[in-house]
């Protein structure tokens, strides 16, 4: 492969911040890339994630912190000269250029040798499978060729980073799913180090090496997608993170790290993330598929168990997603290998080291965004 | 493939009502909304202009007589006539650069205003309200300004920078201020649209991909807003080409800023001379024409399609 990316050892993001006109839009990002790391930036929309992208590409001036790239600054070099490559999330192709004349503008603009030009244009082509398409113009594309244009015009530069924001999410599910394992392969085989800004947990856990959790601007939580899918460092963080029973709980007892809660006869077993103390207000987070139906194949867990009615069943193919209310009225997702009756009441158990409690601001209310507020109304 | 060839019955005949096929084809009652317009297309425009057209071939017995050339007479004369066929070039050498000037002043004016910044709405109206004055209003202003008397000569007298008043008015350069003023807040408009409907990503990816303003502008910019400054052009320069009254008000009617259009107005009201009016208009729509045909050709080589913007 002679297309290989530009070598650095590590980049350096210190106290990063961007304010517009007094609104903070990112505070205080620290993290540190190291060369071939594919790093996900992951946060609801208007978390600050794009934000952090066009700063570190130089489309926006940063208004705190700096940039370094084994120890030089680089946040005040123009964006032209970073070396940086990015795939925009509408693509930003070049609508009057070939896809050939797309990809060779940033070779041309470097004065790159015609011959090796050629070579290098020829050779990405070939790499995302374009061959048949090098004299059409971007219009006659579909929405997947367009992304593989924009991401060989990115990559035929051997930037020293490759910034992207969102490609995939003007895809269909099913070329989503293709494009996300062709950009891991592309990686992969040209050893770039990438940063990729997405607002679906699914894609960044699949994808990154390690995930940086965004939300209004702060991070949250920065790990491998193994340490947020299980251990996510606050309810914020696990809400995004497909823990999807965010449930208000008194705590009743407290043995170490385990804990009892309870509301008006629901009553569970879990762990603390964060100190807690008896009579406290929590959040207990549990994933669905934590949260099952005790069936002969299905035996309860550590002796943690609880009843509730069923509501709502849907059918998920292996198994059926179960909609059931609690005896307090609250509305959780649990997961069954058997379609309960609807109405009937059943017997729930999950892994008490699965079932996560945080703590809660009493006045946490004000400091929602507005789309984690809508949130919260709909499920209480 | 071996598979035996399926016989389709030939044009099955569509049981459809012949008022639903013909809807289909876009045949129905709401083509009658077309009638007003069609109406006045015919009565003000279709009407008038063949009517032109044929004065043009019954040229007056003086002009038949000077000139000659039997139906052909006022075209003859047009061309034969230096006074006439002089203000052909008269006119081309006030719209063209004037067209040419509007357009490109706009350019740089309209990505400056591109951005949101401090009083961009007062500086917008500010270029765009000379739409509003009319000519007339524009030609008094500018002989009260610039005029032989104007305060602008006095105010550089006095201060001594100039010893005799610059003719700025009643001439060439007078009418040619102002086209500007009346042409240039149309320009502006219409670039300032066009750029807007360039997405502003574009421009980005290709900083991210080291290009420096220059290349960003001749690379990307301009071939985008090529077809947009075509048409720009066109609709400056037509109303350029046709200016008549401050031509008449600020310009040397008689000499340097004797336009076609005068030239008409004078066979027409002076002259009387309808059919020799006619052809001029004629002749004026011709010239017009071969501009827009030259320009068009030129876009016709640029990119044409989406520019991916809001526009």
């Amino acid at each position: 492969m002679a297309i290989a990316a530009s070598k650095f050892e590590s980049l350096e993001l210190t106290g990063v911040g961007r304010s517009f006109g007094g609104v903070d839009a990112l505070v205080d990002l620290n993290l540190t890339i190291r060369a071939g790391e594919f790093i996900a930036l992951l946060g609801p929309s208007g978390c600050g994630k794009s934000t952090a992208l066009n700063c570190l590409a130089g489309l926006l001036p940063l208004t705190h912190g700096q940039v370094l790239i084994d120890g030089k600054r680089v946040d005040t070099v123009p964006a032209a000269n970073r070396g940086f490559g990015m795939v925009f999330q509408n693509y930003a192709l070049f609508p009057h250029l070939t896809v050939e004349k797309n990809i060779a503008f940033g070779l041309q603009m470097r004065n790159v040798p015609k011959a090796e030009l050629k070579r290098r244009v020829a050779e990405i082509i070939a790499l995302v499978k374009l061959e048949q398409h090098t004299k059409k113009l971007p219009g006659q594309l579909s929405g997947g060729q367009q992304q593989r244009v924009a991401i060989a015009r990115a990559v035929v530069l051997e930037p020293r980073l490759v910034l992207m924001d969102e490609p995939l999410s003007n895809l269909d599910a099913k070329l989503r799913l293709e494009m996300r394992t062709e950009l891991r392969r592309l990686h992969q085989s040209l050893g770039l180090t990438t940063l990729y800004v997405t607002h679906d947990q699914e894609e960044a856990l699949s994808m990154a090496d390690r995930l940086v959790v965004l939300r209004e601007g702060r991070v949250q939580q920065i790990g491998t997608p193994e340490d947020l899918h299980d251990n996510p460092a606050n309810w914020h963080v696990a809400d995004f993170m497909g823990y999807r029973n965010l449930i208000d709980l008194d705590v009743t007892s407290v043995d170490g790290s385990t804990v009892t809660v309870d509301d008006k006869g629901f009553m569970l077993r879990g762990t603390t993330v964060e100190p807690v103390t008896v009579g406290q207000k929590v959040r207990t987070a549990i994933r669905p598929e934590d949260l099952v139906v005790v069936s002969p194949a299905e035996p309860v867990i550590g002796g943690n168990t609880t009843t509730a009615t069923v509501s709502v069943v849907e059918y998920h193919g292996r198994e059926f997603a179960v909609g059931v209310t609690t005896t307090g009225g609250r509305f959780l997702h649990v997961r069954a290998d058997h379609a309960p009756a609807i109405g009937s009441t059943v017997e729930l158990t999950a892994d008490p080291a699965r079932v996560l409690v945080f703590q809660v601001d009493p006045n946490d209310v004000a400091t929602l965004s507005v789309e984690e507020r809508e949130l919260l109304e709909m499920r209480t | 493939m071996s598979a035996p060839p399926v016989g389709r019955p030939k044009a099955a005949r569509s049981t459809a009502s012949l008022r639903h096929r013909l809807a289909e084809r876009g045949v129905d009652t709401s083509l009658l909304m077309l009638v007003p317009a069609l109406v006045f297309t015919g009565a003000l425009f279709i009407y008038p202009f063949s009517y032109g057209i044929g004065l043009t071939f019954q040229p007056s017995a003086a002009i038949q007589e000077q000139w000659g050339g039997g139906v052909f007479a006022n075209y003859t004369a047009f061309f034969k006539d230096a006074f006439t066929f002089d203000s052909v070039y008269l006119t081309m050498r006030l719209a063209l650069p004037v067209a040419l000037f509007n357009v490109l002043v706009s350019i740089p004016v309209a990505f400056k205003l591109r951005h949101r910044f401090r009083g961009k709405k007062f500086l917008t109206t500010l270029l765009v309200l000379p739409i509003t004055l009319g000519t007339v209003l524009t030609a008094q202003g500018l002989l009260i300004f610039a005029g032989r008397q104007g305060w602008l000569n006095r105010f550089l007298l006095q201060i001594g920078l100039i010893d005799e008043p610059l003719k700025l008015v009643h001439n060439y350069l007078g009418v040619m201020f102002s086209l500007i003023i009346s042409g240039f807040p149309f320009a502006f408009l219409l670039i300032s649209s066009y750029l807007s409907g360039i997405d502003p990503s574009i421009e980005a990816a290709a900083k991210t991909m080291g290009a420096d303003w220059k290349q960003r502008f001749r690379r990307v910019i301009l071939p985008l807003l090529a077809p947009g400054l075509a048409t720009t052009f066109i609709l400056t320069f037509v109303l350029a080409f046709s200016v008549f009254p401050s031509a008449r008000l600020v310009g040397d009617a008689m000499g340097e800023t004797r336009v076609m259009a005068l030239m008409g107005y004078r066979a027409f009201a002076e002259q009387i001379d309808y059919p020799m009016a006619s052809t001029i208009a004629i002749m004026m729509g011709v010239v017009e024409l071969l501009v827009i045909a030259v320009v068009l050709l030129w876009r016709s080589f640029m990119y044409k399609g989406s520019t991916g913007g809001k526009g």
